[in-house]
């Protein structure tokens, strides 16, 4: 038919004249179903393209759409509480309220931010932190104004919300740690977590995680800190929450039960005083760590919110070193306290029996060397027992002369001496036995003088305060005692190592015996080198060694000038006074180790010290019928263990005990 | 179609007989002539509207549906008022309507309100309108007027086509000035297919259609890079997913999430959590497919088929050429907001502000459709007023 519609107008006109004027209704027709079949094949094609979205590419399209729509929240465990071992709460958490800012619902953030800190003042810190993070989150994303505010900072910024749009408090956790210095060192802290342990475990990023940074903290982390759980939550298209989906509760950290005792470690703690120092007390059947203190502490709770940097340099730079722990990361020369070490190397080697005498004439000459007897005027011809009663140097000069040092070395690493505690506490140090090889390593000539001055633990010799704990303990109960802090997690108590299970020291009994006669001379008879450390309990002795570590060479022409006085020279020069001691003598159940930094004489400062300690351990003891001989103290179970305040408020004034005893060695 | 033919022996055709077939003219006799069928249709549509909008609202009517409701019984009076205006008042009123469209597009151009990059809005007495959609009435109008003068016979005549191409071309150009491209194309496509359906010569549109390709090599070697870069962006959304490409992705999600039953009617996660932009206007079938699934999707595109359909159907029952392309150029007005809509939200087509007619949430596109519907409803009501001085075809 189009050939009809032919363009040449003359046969238009003909066309016109001849036949009625078509009104184009039939092609308009035809081309309005030509039309109407391309409509419906572009809607068939739509229609077939929604089915392949809709059904065949739908399960594909249905997990984007899943993961658009939902986001996935972790929710921060409650951190785990440590105890000790009367279940008194060493840290604990405490609920801490902080103010965020939603940028989104204030529109003068500065104008809010300024009147806020009328309220709570923010420093300069704080406001650069604040502005940084407004600059770079989200809108929807709240902005920490400041951490842990008071319960009055908390309402006064409740009451004047009108005039602070945006702001809101939200309820957070803070480490509590209620007896502060008392068991810093071995709670340890915890801080927020740095960029690298959120590199190894991301869901430290959570806000309201702490990592432990020291002590029980850091390496009970794995039960402390507990498993994160989630949350689930329906999310808009700009990420804000319109509902939660579905909550997985997390598992909270577990409870630590320590086998400290926080009363008797405040009384230890009283008991030391002011001075740099650092004592621990050790059931010495099965190695329990019942008091750990070393001196200057500090204030764990402060690590939690971020230490100031002015309250860090003090720290770090005191020559106290409040930080560190020093019962177990302390290396000090053992002084005196090594010779049981020694003499019980002597006889497990043979070379020289108990009974053997060695003459005394207050110095020992060794290659042209003098060496001299802390008595000028010597101690004479004296066994074993005598030698360690006096502490005479001279004896362990020949002694260990015999003996060498590689028995010594052994039989010291057997009591726990030069070997690293395996206790639960970060940063644990081990002390040195040296030994010609040892000595050569470091590319130096081993020499007969180190060796008689190892005899007396002097020269390369050091150890802890822990260590000497051990050694102490070993020697008291011959059990070959391991330190420990935990005692129990999670209310289950762990397989207690009693006296029964722990094994025998590797040495025969009366080798254990000769050493455990002369540490018991050294208390109780007369003439013995600490007689300020016996006990005033009736029908209990204890048995001990001083030590005395110099900490400088005396020169001889000072020594031989007759006016040599320690208690002259300045205070970093003065010999670490030392003490180790166990009691019951006749069935020993505790020992002790004192070490006080430069406290000159360790009969003078740390003896009576640690015989004070001993008393309040004996007198804490549940299962002794102890009582001390007049006057009475009061009964210990009378201090709160629950109520730090108190505790440290009972202090040495309150202590009859301390009022008894002669003044303090240094003074004389 | 027979019995009519008849009348081409025509010994009866006199201007009596055609007067006779004038419908009757009192008002209650014509509205019994509107084809209720359709007003039905066209009713379902918006009540298919009010239920997505009602969804998008959040489960409310407020803020879209109940607005919109009252927009579509405004419509709605317009139509059937729009029906019963006799096709010689109509077009008496083309020139007016076509002038009065063109120049509302040259002040949008000057003083438009800029909505997402592009100026397609003004402010008549407060309300916001949106010229380009009343152009393409304006433009249906004109060409079926023109080629209702013309007539069939003239159609030959390529004089007689560079005035309605002009026509045609200076909304488009306008439009395209905006820049609207989808509309723009839109208003090319209706005046295209009006030229098509009114019997322009096969030769004619040969000598057009064949330099086309050409053309559009042409057209690519000069568009700027940022439009090259459009096209990259639809033919691999992915590369750019939160940029340009994430409606076209988030639709997509959200048709896949549906399947095909649906996720049940307000409960599509995509669109009640607002990941799908715009759902209230341009992505309002997402929504639909989102909740009902394919078998809902399927279902309104069905009914949109239906629309388009029978307007082409009216279009053809019309025995005067201007009721006829008058039906054709609403019909194809529909078709293509509808083609373009789909195909844009299933990411077939490059993302254009098209809406989907009667269904999307915005007052001007309701009320020009509706107005559409009317001219289309006045084609029907009038379907048998024949051309003077021509008699059906045979055939």
């Amino acid at each position: 038919m189009f050939s009809r519609n032919t363009p040449f107008r003359s046969r238009i006109r003909q066309k016109r004249q001849a036949e009625p004027v078509r009104s184009g209704r039939g092609v308009f027709t035809r081309r309005a179903l030509l039309v109407m079949a391309v409509q419906a094949g572009v809607l068939g094609v739509l229609g077939r393209r929604l089915y392949n979205l809709q059904v065949v590419d739908g399960g594909h399209l249905r997990q984007l759409a899943e993961r658009n729509r939902t986001s996935k929240r972790l929710l921060a465990p409650a951190r785990g509480t440590v105890h000790d071992r009367f279940g008194v709460a060493l840290a604990d958490n405490k609920v801490s309220w902080r103010a965020l800012l939603m940028p989104e619902e204030t529109t003068d953030i500065p104008a809010v931010i300024e009147r806020f800190s009328q309220i709570v003042p923010l420093d300069e810190h704080d406001r650069a932190r604040i502005e940084r993070d407004l600059r770079h989150v989200h809108k929807y994303v709240p902005v920490t104004l400041h951490e842990f505010l008071s319960w009055d900072d908390m309402a006064r910024i409740e009451l004047n919300a009108p005039s602070l749009p945006g702001v809101l408090v939200d309820v957070g956790s803070t480490r509590l740690y209620p007896f502060r210095d008392l068991t810093a060192h071995i709670v340890g802290y915890v801080a927020p977590p740095n960029e690298e342990d959120v590199a190894k475990d991301t869901t430290l990023s959570l806000p309201g995680m702490r990592v432990g940074r020291a002590g029980i903290e850091q390496t009970q982390e794995a039960s402390l800190r507990g498993e994160p759980g989630s949350v689930e939550m329906e999310v808009n298209a700009v990420g804000r929450v319109i509902g939660e989906i579905d909550r997985v509760e997390g598992q909270q950290g577990q409870d630590v039960r320590l086998t400290l005792d926080s009363v008797l470690q405040q009384q230890v703690l009283d008991r030391l005083e002011d001075r740099v120092a650092s004592a621990v007390v050790m059931d010495c059947r099965n190695g329990e760590v019942m008091a750990m203190v070393s001196t200057p502490s500090f204030d764990p709770s402060l690590f939690d919110s971020g230490v100031s940097h002015a309250q860090w340099n003090e720290w770090a730079s005191d020559p106290r070193t409040p930080l560190v722990d020093k019962a177990v990361s302390g290396l000090y020369p053992p002084g005196s306290t090594f010779k049981p070490a020694v003499a019980l190397a002597a006889l497990k080697s043979g070379s020289v029996t108990a009974q053997d005498r060695f003459n005394c004439p207050g110095y020992y000459d060794l290659g042209g060397v003098r060496f001299h007897c802390w008595n000028r005027w010597g101690h004479g011809m004296i066994n074993m027992r005598e030698g360690l009663k006096f502490s005479c140097d001279v004896y362990f000069y020949e002694v260990a002369r015999r003996c060498g040092m590689d028995p010594i070395k052994a039989v010291g690493n057997t009591m726990g001496l030069g070997v690293r505690p395996d206790i639960e506490l970060p940063h644990v140090r081990s002390g040195v036995i040296p030994t010609p090889e040892w000595r050569q390593k470091h590319g130096f000539h081993w020499n007969g003088g180190d060796t008689v001055n190892a005899g007396i633990g002097q020269g390369f010799v050091q150890v802890t305060p822990l260590e000497l704990a051990t050694y102490t303990s070993r020697i008291a109960s011959g059990r070959n005692v391991q330190p420990h802090l935990l005692r129990a997690t999670n209310d289950q108590l762990s397989a207690m190592a009693s006296d029964e299970t722990v094994p025998k020291v590797d040495l025969p009994a009366e080798f254990l015996d000769v050493v455990r006669g002369g540490m018991f001379a050294v208390v109780n008879e007369p003439h013995g080198s600490a007689p300020k450390a016996r006990l005033d309990l009736p029908g209990i002795q204890m048995a001990g060694k001083t030590g005395s570590a110099q900490v400088r060479h005396v020169s001889r022409a000072l020594r031989e000038s007759g006016h040599f006085n320690s208690m002259n020279l300045p205070w970093e020069y003065r010999p670490h006074a030392l003490f180790i001691c166990f009691a019951p003598y006749d069935n020993p159940k505790y020992a002790v180790a004192v070490i006080v930094e430069h406290g000159n004489a360790g009969a003078d400062e740390a003896a009576p010290l640690a015989k004070l300690i001993m008393t309040d351990t004996l007198l804490r003891d549940p299962a002794s019928d102890v009582r001390p001989a007049a006057p009475p103290p009061p009964p210990a179970e009378a201090q709160t263990p629950s109520a730090p305040a108190e505790a440290s408020a009972s202090a040495p004034t309150e202590s009859p005990v301390a009022d008894d005893q002669p003044e303090r060695g240094a003074t004389q | 179609m027979k019995r009519n033919g008849l009348n081409t022996f025509g010994f009866l055709k006199s201007d009596r007989r055609l007067l006779r077939a004038e419908p009757d003219f009192r008002p209650m006799a014509r509205l019994l002539q509107v084809n209720w069928l359709y007003v039905l249709l066209v009713c379902v549509l918006a009540g298919v509207g009010y239920i997505a909008l009602y969804s998008a609202g959040g489960g409310s009517a407020k803020p879209f549906a109940g607005p919109q409701m009252v927009r579509f019984g405004f419509g709605l009076v317009m139509m059937i008022a729009v029906s019963l205006v006799s096709p010689r008042i109509l077009r008496m009123a083309a020139v007016p309507v076509y002038l009065l469209s063109v120049t509302l597009l040259a002040l949008v151009l000057r003083m438009g309100h800029v909505g997402k990059g592009a100026e397609r809005w003004i402010n008549l007495a407060g309300m916001q309108f949106q010229p380009s959609e009343f152009a393409k009435i304006g433009l249906v109008l004109m060409l079926a007027t023109w080629f209702h003068r013309i007539g069939n016979e003239r159609m030959g005549n390529p004089l007689r086509l560079i005035p309605p191409a002009l026509l045609t071309l200076l909304p488009v150009l306008l439009v395209l000035k905006e820049p609207n491209l989808g509309t723009a194309t839109i208003i090319g496509v209706i005046g295209a297919t009006m030229f098509f359906a009114a019997g322009m010569r096969l030769w004619q549109i040969l000598l057009l259609v064949a330099p086309l390709p050409f053309m559009g090599k042409l057209i690519y070697s000069h568009l700027h890079d940022y439009q090259k870069a459009r096209i990259d962006t639809f033919l691999h959304p992915e590369h750019d997913p939160l940029g340009a490409g994430y409606n076209i992705i988030q639709s997509k999600i959200a048709l896949g999430s549906g399947g095909m039953w649906g996720e049940g009617y307000l409960h599509g996660s995509q669109g009640q959590l607002n990941f799908l932009p715009e759902k209230q206007t341009d992505f309002i079938f997402t929504m639909i497919g989102e909740e009902w699934g394919f078998v809902g999707g399927i279902a309104v595109i069905a009914l949109l088929g239906t629309l388009v359909m029978g307007g082409m159907l009216i279009a053809i029952r019309s025995r005067n050429q201007f009721g006829r392309l008058l039906g054709l150029g609403i019909a194809m007005d529909f078709f293509l907001y509808c083609a373009v809509n789909l195909s844009m939200v299933m990411g077939a087509i490059p993302v254009g502000g098209v809406p989907l007619p009667l269904i999307s949430y915005g007052g001007s596109a309701m009320l020009t459709m509706m107005f559409g519907f009317g001219l289309l409803m006045s084609a029907w009501v009038h379907r048998n007023e024949r051309d003077p001085g021509q008699e059906d075809d045979e055939d």
